[in-house]
């Protein structure tokens, strides 16, 4: 397989690691504001407070692979999102703090409740914006003054649409690791949010096949709509079992990785009307790849330590499997 | 004034990057003395070295917390501050920073909640193993992170194609010329930054009659730890400093403020005020021949000055022959308190003697401030190159507005400032809490050892009794 091809594949198993690892504890501060009480709040913490820092890992994993195997398109991306990415960054630097201090803070946890909760929602507001703006494909360094390419109204959607999807993600997380009133508030939520992330799914699809011709032709050129349809009709199949099973709390443990499914066949649309580009329309997989010496000098290392971490993380979540109710210990 | 977005990039970047090298550089060396504790632990179940791993551990959590936050920071940096310098040197740095995720950033973090949190959810030894396993990632990280700055100073093994620089040889851009002697150098001080925190709390409970035996054990074990790797680290910073003088010799000159084209015999200056518009140095105070013997191992040692290149490739000399200063000073108080303590020892009132305990407190932040400026002699001395005589600085910015970097600093300015007031009023509340006492301990650590399914299966299985 070309190489090129197989960090392209790297990077959105990497987005998508990401965004289903770190799109459930973000969206645990996004379903802040629903969950008043201390005590809620604090199982809720207590919930990802073991894993947070190795699913934002995967962010800077992300990143590195983007500026290791494709150079030229980090440059071009990140240079041209500045503001979305620097508010994105204070956003997580509140929320990733609040872990340490929260559970140490007598008068201010008040406050890191609150840097927990807006930071989290910020963040993925920024994400949300972030992927609108590439995928309309904003023009990378067009960066003068007065631009704010990254701010449209189909950005805003995106940006709705992932912090929709990352508060779904949080309750069927929820759903899994408590009891109780907790449980039944995250599968009721948890059912509105299925709703409205199927259907910011079809206003996004269908907004992207009417602005965009090359992924109009993509999809309704000659087989392609017959070979791609397994994609939405599992989409809808994978939407009204999540929305039963919560409905009834049952399969707890499938919930979540039904809704991570959902993501899944979300990014991969995204893939089939963007390949072969990373800038749409401006910068192909082929056109940013960093010279053959260094991909060549990436891959044992990925093909060694990818399945290693993907092992160890496992590991972990498995040590700290269970309802969080019955962890009282802390260090 | 027409703000210059170069400028204030540079700017920024100097913040995120020194606001992050704070929490690293005293990470490494105590997750290390943590591994070592719960080693000792395990071994002589001595109670006090388990109590001195669960203590350090607290700090150990925020202060890695802080590390990992600002650090995300900076691998976007690059793209979003200097597109064109990662466009350019991307197939060089960017896979070494891949390394550095795949080795160290996800092993630290997998194991970090074990670490933490898994105390009564896995065996002794497991834990054990993970603690040590995050020490590790530590220490790759700072392998791979040295690794990538060295070949900014002494690049190696590329070849320019197209004005992008690629790899010729993957073992000559790891093993460039300077990477082993800043490897040491740094680890060596993230050791003693470590040392120092470690003793200067250790004393301060000495002082307060608190946690004797505790105290006692670890400001023993870190002024042992002092003694030897304080006069080490002199050592190796020589060596370093020769490597520093055969490839950076501006640099050097900065550090000595050396103007002269070049200067046999130069004198060492203990204080100076250098000025670059007068290409001179005001006020100083010299020990003549000194820094030639230090820096060619010659009475009338021949260095090379500020004045042998142009003023445009010239680094700003007074940052980097203070920072050099307050390095090197806090480095000889570090080995005079060493050897005090350990003639101290020997006469066998080194808990009780009052001037070194309050020595010891005074320096908590010698080991972190000696870092940080070590850093800015590296970084600032090997302007205005950002690869050291390869890619200029300002030539590879990001073209942004200038509003837009001044928006995102002021915010990093503020969020950075108040974070650093929070972590170390943090830092003073755990101190002032103190120890968790043996019985809390045995209790934590009498656990289960079961892993989570089965907990929460016992724990049904009791509501389940309960209901009936």
């Amino acid at each position: 397989m070309e190489l090129a091809f197989f960090y392209f594949l790297l990077l959105g198993f990497a987005i998508l690691m990401y965004v289903v690892l770190d799109g459930f504890d973000l969206g645990l501060g996004i379903l802040y504001p629903w969950f008043d009480q201390e005590d809620q709040r604090d199982q809720m913490m207590r919930s990802i407070s073991h894993v947070w820092d190795g699913n934002e890992t995967w962010l800077v994993f992300g990143g590195v692979i983007l500026f290791g195997a494709f150079p030229a398109a980090y440059s071009a991306i990140l240079s041209t999102l500045y503001v979305p990415i620097m508010i994105m960054l204070i956003a997580l630097i509140f929320r990733g703090v609040a872990f340490e201090y929260r559970f140490k803070a007598h008068r201010s946890k008040r406050w890191w409740d609150r840097a927990f909760s807006i930071g989290s929602t910020v963040a993925a507001f920024c994400q949300g914006l972030m992927l609108g703006a590439v995928v309309q494909g904003v023009e990378a360094g067009a960066i003068d003054g007065s631009s704010l390419n990254w701010l449209s109204p189909f950005s805003i959607l995106t940006a709705f649409s992932v912090m929709a999807g990352y508060a779904l993600l949080a309750c069927c997380y929820l759903h899994m690791k408590s009891r109780g009133a907790i449980r039944f508030r995250a599968a009721k939520l948890g059912r509105v949010l299925v709703v409205a992330v199927m259907a910011a799914m079809f206003v996004v699809s269908v907004w992207t096949l009417i602005a965009e011709p090359q992924i109009r032709e993509r999809w309704f050129s000659g087989f392609n709509l017959l070979l791609l349809s397994p994609l939405p009709l599992m989409s809808l199949w994978v939407g009204q079992k999540l929305l039963r099973d919560l409905g009834r709390h049952r399969n707890e443990q499938q919930s979540f990785f039904l809704a991570a499914a959902l993501f899944v066949l979300g990014l991969a649309g995204l893939v089939v009307g963007l390949f072969p580009y990373l800038v749409p329309r401006q910068l192909t997989i082929w056109q940013a790849q960093a010279p053959a010496s260094s991909l060549e000098f990436m891959l044992p290392g990925v093909l060694i330590f990818v399945p290693l971490i993907c092992a160890y993380t496992l590991w972990g979540y498995r040590i700290f499997s269970g309802k969080v109710e019955d962890f009282e210990e802390g260090y | 004034m027409e703000l210059d977005a170069a400028l204030l990039s540079r700017v920024q970047f100097a913040l995120t990057v020194s606001f992050h090298i704070l929490f690293p550089s005293v990470t490494i060396g105590m997750a290390t003395f943590i591994a070592v504790w719960e080693g000792l632990w395990l071994k002589t179940r001595n109670p006090v070295y388990l109590q001195l791993a669960k203590f350090w551990i607290k700090p150990f959590a925020i202060t890695f917390g802080m590390g990992v936050v600002s650090g995300i920071v900076l691998s976007y940096e690059f793209g979003t501050n200097f597109s064109e310098f990662s466009r350019i040197t991307g197939p060089v740095l960017g896979p070494l920073m891949a390394y550095e995720v795949l080795t160290a950033f996800f092993l630290e973090a997998g194991f970090l909640g074990v670490m933490l949190f898994g105390w009564q959810r896995v065996s002794e030894k497991l834990h054990f193993f993970s603690t040590v396993v995050v020490a590790l990632g530590t220490w790759l990280s700072a392998f791979w992170i040295i690794v990538a700055n060295s070949w900014m100073q002494t690049p190696a093994g590329y070849e320019v194609v197209d004005g992008v620089y690629q790899v010729a040889s993957w073992s000559e851009v790891i093993f460039n010329p300077s990477m082993p002697y800043r490897l040491v150098h740094m680890l060596l001080a993230t050791m003693l930054a470590a040392t120092f925190v470690v003793a200067g709390v250790c004393a301060w409970y000495l002082l307060k009659q608190r946690h004797q035996p505790m105290a006692r054990k670890g400001l023993s074990m870190a002024l042992w730890a002092a003694l030897f790797l304080a006069p080490l680290q002199a050592l190796v910073g020589d060596f370093h400093g020769l490597n520093v003088k055969e490839h950076q010799p501006i640099k050097v000159a900065a550090m000595e403020g050396i103007w002269p084209e070049t200067e046999k015999g130069a004198p060492l200056l203990l204080f100076a005020l250098p000025d670059m518009e007068n290409e001179t140095n005001h006020f100083e105070i010299p020990i003549p021949h000194l820094a030639s013997l230090i820096l060619a191992h010659e009475f009338n040692g021949e260095l090379q000055g500020l004045k042998s290149v142009a003023p445009e490739d010239r680094p700003p000399v007074a940052v980097v022959f203070f920072s050099f200063r307050i390095m090197v000073g806090i480095g000889v108080l570090m080995i005079a308190l060493a050897f005090y303590a350990y003639w101290l020892r020997r006469k066998g009132r080194m808990f009780t003697d009052r001037r070194l305990l309050r020595a010891c407190v005074l320096l908590t932040p010698a080991g972190v401030i000696a870092t940080v400026s070590g850093w800015y002699v590296v970084e600032v001395g090997r302007q205005p190159w950002l690869v050291n005589g390869l890619i200029r600085t300002v030539d590879v910015v990001s073209p942004l507005p200038a509003e837009r970097v001044l928006f995102s600093l002021t915010l990093f300015a503020v969020t950075y400032s108040l974070l650093l007031g929070v972590y170390l009023y943090f830092m003073a509340k755990l101190i002032r809490k103190g120890a968790p006492d043996p019985s809390t301990l045995k209790d934590q650590v009498i656990g289960t050892h079961a892993p989570g399914y089965a907990l929460a299966w016992v724990k049904q299985f009791e509501q389940l009794e309960k209901a009936h």
